[in-house]
């Protein structure tokens, strides 16, 4: 069964979009990731515009993150004042990415920069990660006593110190305004919620429970993601409200089976697996950049010159 | 709506092509008409084919040539840096049919000469491409044509059939054109021409209009007039369909 969509201009099969949404929707839910950074070229894959693509993304993962949030809050997992600074520090952060990335574009290049900065990041991330939940899950193993839940440094001597009850935390709110930053600057730079680096960073960097984590990281995207949807309509058109409702439907049931497994699986597995799916996307992106091209040549039509 | 306004276009351009296509001389050498004159583009839509057919007088061969709207194209050329593929050279090209169907008798060589070919543009090589920006060394142009042609190809977008105007008896021809889902709208022109000795002995223009129909048009009208509500509309959806399906999987 096909169904044209209206702003990508083309017809795409109602179950393969539905399809697509639902595994997206069920890594959302599972990961606390929006799922952005796979769903992309996926729909580019199957033939959707890369500007739809982006644009519309956005809005999948505002209904998949809602889905995960509720999913996860009714066991009490979203812990929403450090969302709320987090996202505070995001929105500073990927105005100023924003910025970086017009003067990118003005020097060219910037396709490759988001490449290699693709690659670097979610490599030196899924390495980090793999081997720190992979010790973890052998400490497990020997029932040797738990660390502590981190260790105090300099960090923890600084001012403005909040209480995140949720994630058991009394630590300086600027922490998490700075992590929100730094992490919304890359996401502007890169193109997608940056969710993948928010999860370890607020793992490792601000030493909140795996278990909160990934509520808490969906909540900030839903607003992440709503404002990425509304500039786009407003700015580029490119938006597809028929191709998001399709990959919608999918996503919000996929988000709550992911929701489920997710508060299943013990903390270290679910660390061990986000490790290997940041692995994989950095593996298959780097591919992409050392393999030769099927065809060097790519084309790049605009609209009509002139309307008829 | 928008319906009735692409039917009014279209028959203002019917009304336009007849107009045109009627000779001086009252022997008519050429008639041709399409199946459609309107592609509708509804929520269904997969792709279509219209028929050209027609009547000739007297000995010839048929060409037909269906072009879409002109529009402006980029082509990249990617190369190897430092063991990774990037894009490097790229040139933009102008007046570019976003639809070009040749359709004829016979190959076009042996029934046009070389200038009637290049007159009316028969045949990807006889395309007037213009050539925007030259940052690439002049005799790299050939290979960046080629490459639009052969992308456009792939899409379903251009095409080239030669023997695909069939004769039915010695006076009746009729071409079929597919148009793939994701044909570009805007308005079409068919042109159909009678060749006889290498030159141009009669020709007819038909307009075809392809428009988008019903929900999706209004979809896309209100999403390029009124972005900032159609963003919030999309948002407002969205956080409805998260709600709903957490509604329906706690009861579940």
């Amino acid at each position: 069964m096909q169904i044209y969509l209206p702003i990508a201009e083309l017809s795409l099969n109602v179950f393969l979009l539905l399809g697509i949404g639902g595994a997206i929707g069920f890594l959302s839910g599972m990961f606390g990731v929006g799922g952005g950074f796979l769903l992309t070229p996926l729909l580019i894959f199957i033939g959707v515009p890369p500007a739809v693509a982006v644009a519309t993304q956005a809005n999948q993962v505002v209904a998949s993150s809602v889905s995960g949030v509720l999913a996860h809050w009714s066991r009490n997992n979203v812990d929403f004042k450090m969302g709320v600074v987090l996202l505070l520090g995001g929105i500073v952060g990927s105005t100023l990415g924003v910025g970086i990335f017009s003067v990118l574009r003005t020097v060219g290049q910037v396709d490759l920069v988001i490449g290699l900065a693709y690659v670097v990041m979610l490599g030196s991330i899924g390495i980090t990660m793999l081997a720190e939940s992979l010790l973890a899950l052998r400490r497990r193993r020997r029932r040797a006593p738990p660390r502590k839940l981190h260790q105090h440094i300099w960090i923890h001597g600084l001012p403005f110190k909040m209480r995140f009850r949720k994630s058991r935390l009394y630590i300086s709110a600027l922490l998490p305004l700075v992590v929100g930053a730094l992490v919304g600057l890359l996401a502007a730079i890169m193109g997608t919620g940056g969710a993948f680096i928010m999860v370890p960073a607020m793992i490792y960097l601000l030493g909140m429970p795996t278990a909160v984590v990934v509520g808490t990281s969906l909540f900030q995207i839903i607003f992440v993601a709503a404002n990425v949807t509304f500039l786009q309509s407003v700015q580029n058109q490119t938006v597809d409200v028929v191709l998001a409702l399709m990959l919608t439907v999918g996503g919000v049931i996929g988000a709550q089976f992911g929701g489920r497994v997710g508060a299943r699986l013990p903390a270290e597995h679910l660390r061990v697996l986000l490790a290997l799916l940041v692995l994989a996307v950095g593996a298959r992106l780097g591919y992409e950049l050392v393999t030769p091209p099927a065809d060097l040549y790519s084309i790049d039509v605009s609209p009509p010159a002139a309307a008829p | 709506m928008t319906a009735g306004r692409a039917l009014a276009i279209a028959a203002a351009l019917m009304a336009g092509g007849l107009l045109a296509a009627t000779p001086a001389k009252p022997a008519e050498d050429l008639v041709a008409d399409l199946s459609e004159h309107l592609i509708a583009i509804t929520t269904g839509f997969t792709g279509t084919q219209v028929v050209m057919f027609g009547a000739t007088e007297g000995s010839g061969d048929v060409v037909i040539i269906v072009r879409g709207p002109l529009s402006d194209a980029t082509v990249r050329r990617k190369g190897r840096v430092a063991g990774i593929w990037v894009n490097r050279e790229s040139m933009s090209f102008t007046n570019v049919p976003s639809y070009y169907a040749l359709a004829s008798s016979r190959p076009v060589d042996e029934i046009a000469s070389p200038a009637t070919l290049e007159l009316h543009e028969i045949g990807f090589d006889h395309l007037k491409l213009a050539v925007d920006s030259g940052e690439v060394n002049p005799t790299e142009v050939p290979f960046f044509r080629s490459a639009l042609i052969r992308e456009k190809q792939q899409l379903g977008l251009y095409a080239r059939q030669p023997g695909k105007v069939a004769f039915l008896g010695t006076r009746l021809f009729r071409a079929n054109f597919d148009f793939p889902a994701d044909v570009p709208t805007g308005s079409y022109l068919a042109e159909v021409l009678l060749l006889r000795d290498g030159q141009v002995a009669s020709a007819q223009t038909t307009p075809l209009v392809i428009s988008k129909i019903g929900v999706g048009a209004t979809i896309f009208d209100f999403g390029h007039q009124r972005g900032a509500y159609y963003g919030a509309i999309a948002i407002l959806v969205a956080l409805m369909a998260g709600w709903i399906a957490h509604l329906a999987f706690r009861r579940g």
